[in-house]
């Protein structure tokens, strides 16, 4: 079943056209790594399906409802969120308050602060911290742990590791690989392209606003995603994902 | 009058200062907005308590009840039409805006309620006169009492609201970062307008307790806000409990100022102002990014 579906989108700052037509389709349970260079239009295309940058032309869909148009604060509560990149946690509420802010207006769901608390441990001893007085590492946690506390049905994760010490790393995907592992429909922005390719269902190389390359993970070798990343032209494109030919293009190369 | 004097009723003229000051913190401290207006909204309050005594002959305090959800409707509407539209321009256009409705404000009072002053001290009986005597030099006054009551209680309420509840937290959420409150669900537009429909409605108490103390007239909004901006800006930008520290320093100053001659009352205050801006301050009084 699509959850979300996202239509011929485009969206610019100012006279920059960030995202070019860019279309997919996201089923239940099912996880989408996004990569692409710096500057390649992943985090606009994030912020665009979330709300909080508008969107030049196309339609974005959440359980069949168009929601184009809608607020950024009334897609949370429809059940989409973002963990934008830079985490941006309110840096003067504490881990809890942060924790708290995101669970008032969100869905009711699963996700309760003792939740979240039990899938993110190393947030556990510093609830009552200030978030700018905590770790890279930790950060990253409590920023996704915020948006869990929405109950979306569909996270959206802008640069996962960006920033963060490999130890740091190492513990995100820890518990980022049992969310996942439960069932979570994500969309995730990676640089790291072991890293995406080894938690996510499909991959999607986005290279100057345009899809350079979408495929099954399991059909996809990293030379080819290295390829699309670097927009070199590559005769061994691999097959369309079976169920999404026509949202997602398998095409290598530049426009 | 002798110093320690001076300094008492400095004190409970700096509450009625921190009065009119903590709603301009607030909508400071949630939007980056220095509303100009704030001044003339609280004369705006003190007309209509004193209109509404004029017309029914019951007790200031009793038409401040009255009055309060009324500046509080006008309040939300003003930020839901004129400063939300703004707030869109720039952080320059908001101030331009609140400029403007400072002069639309006098002008309109002065339409309405025509240059006469009025005073509401004659209807609260010996409230506004009266005092404790302790000794021959120190007196005090019944209001100066009452009002350092509720401007404590004013800014303890606010206090409370912003760190002990979930509008509070939503609040200091959307002062730090509206863009992300957004991503969490809160609607920013809908905290900005009960923020300012907040600070409006303290304005509102604020202008009722001067038409009590003193005179008030359709220009008296200004020296209000320059008297308020001091107070915020002494106690620390964004901070609450530093905009009442900042009320009563300055209240103190202009009093001490008096003791020495009458017309140095304003002028000392104003040079406290000048200090607090020129000396690094300690970090419970220096401003602050938002409310925390």
């Amino acid at each position: 079943m699509t959850v979300l579906e996202v239509t011929d989108l485009h969206a610019k700052h100012g006279l920059l056209h960030a995202v070019r037509g860019i279309s997919l389709a996201l089923a239940e349970g099912e996880t989408l790594a996004l990569v692409g260079a710096n500057g390649s239009g992943k985090t606009t295309l994030l912020r665009t399906i979330a709300g909080a940058h508008p969107a030049e032309k196309g339609r974005v869909r959440l359980d069949g409802v168009d929601i184009t148009s809608v607020p950024a604060h009334h897609r949370v509560r429809r059940g989409l969120a973002l963990v934008p990149e830079g985490r941006r946690l309110f840096p003067e509420l504490t881990v809890l308050e942060n924790l708290q802010v995101a669970g008032r207006r969100g869905r009711r769901g699963e996700w309760t602060i003792d939740t979240v608390l039990d899938a993110f441990p190393v947030l556990r001893p510093i609830t009552r911290k200030q978030a700018s007085q905590i770790s890279g590492g930790q950060q990253q946690a409590a920023a996704i742990a915020r948006a869990l506390m929405t109950n979306p049905r569909v996270l959206l994760i802008d640069e996962v590791s960006l920033g963060l010490a490999p130890v740091a790393v190492d513990a995100v995907y820890e518990s980022l690989t049992r969310l996942l592992g439960s069932g979570a429909t994500v969309v995730l922005v990676e640089q790291d392209l072991e890293r995406a390719l080894s938690v996510s269902q499909r991959v999607m190389c986005v290279l100057e606003g345009h899809v350079a390359l979408a495929a099954a993970t399991p059909d996809i070798t990293r030379d080819q995603v290295t390829a699309a990343y670097f927009g070199v032209r590559s005769a061994t494109a691999p097959a369309p994902t079976a169920g999404t030919a026509t949202s997602l293009h398998a095409e290598i190369g530049t426009p | 009058m002798n110093i320690v004097n001076a300094i008492v009723q400095g004190i409970f003229l700096g509450s009625l200062y921190a009065l009119l000051a903590c709603g301009l913190s607030l909508i400071f401290g949630v939007m980056r907005i220095i509303n100009l207006a704030h001044g003339d909204l609280a004369i705006l309050g003190a007309f209509l308590v004193w209109v509404v005594t004029d017309k029914t002959g019951i007790s200031p305090f009793i038409a401040l009840l009255l009055v309060l959800p009324v500046m509080l409707a006008v309040g939300y509407a003003l930020q839901r039409t004129v400063l939300a539209r703004s707030l869109r321009g720039g952080p320059l256009v908001p101030l331009l805006t609140t400029f403007g409705l400072s002069i639309v404000l006098q002008n309109g009072f002065l339409q309405v309620f025509s240059p006469d002053v009025h005073s509401l001290g004659s209807n609260v009986g010996t409230l506004s006169t009266g005092s404790w005597k302790l000794t021959s030099d120190l007196s005090i006054p019944y209001l100066g009492v009452v009002l350092l009551v509720v401007s404590v209680a004013v800014l303890g309420g606010l206090h409370y609201t912003l760190r002990a509840t979930a509008f509070g937290r939503e609040m200091r959420a959307t002062a730090q970062d509206p863009d992300t409150a957004g991503l969490v669900g809160i609607p920013a537009s809908a905290i900005y307008a009960r923020a300012v429909a907040i600070a409006v409605a303290t304005a509102g108490i604020a202008g009722a307790f001067l038409a009590i103390r003193s005179s008030f007239g359709p220009a008296s909004g200004p020296a209000q806000l320059i008297f308020a901006f001091e107070a915020v800006i002494i106690g620390g930008l964004g901070s609450l409990w530093g905009t009442l520290v900042g009320g009563i320093v300055l209240g103190v100053a202009q009093t001490i100022g008096a003791t020495i001659d009458p017309q140095y009352s304003i002028l000392t205050g104003h040079l406290v102002f000048l200090l607090a801006l020129v000396v690094p301050r300690v970090k419970a009084t220096a401003p602050r990014k938002a409310f925390a």
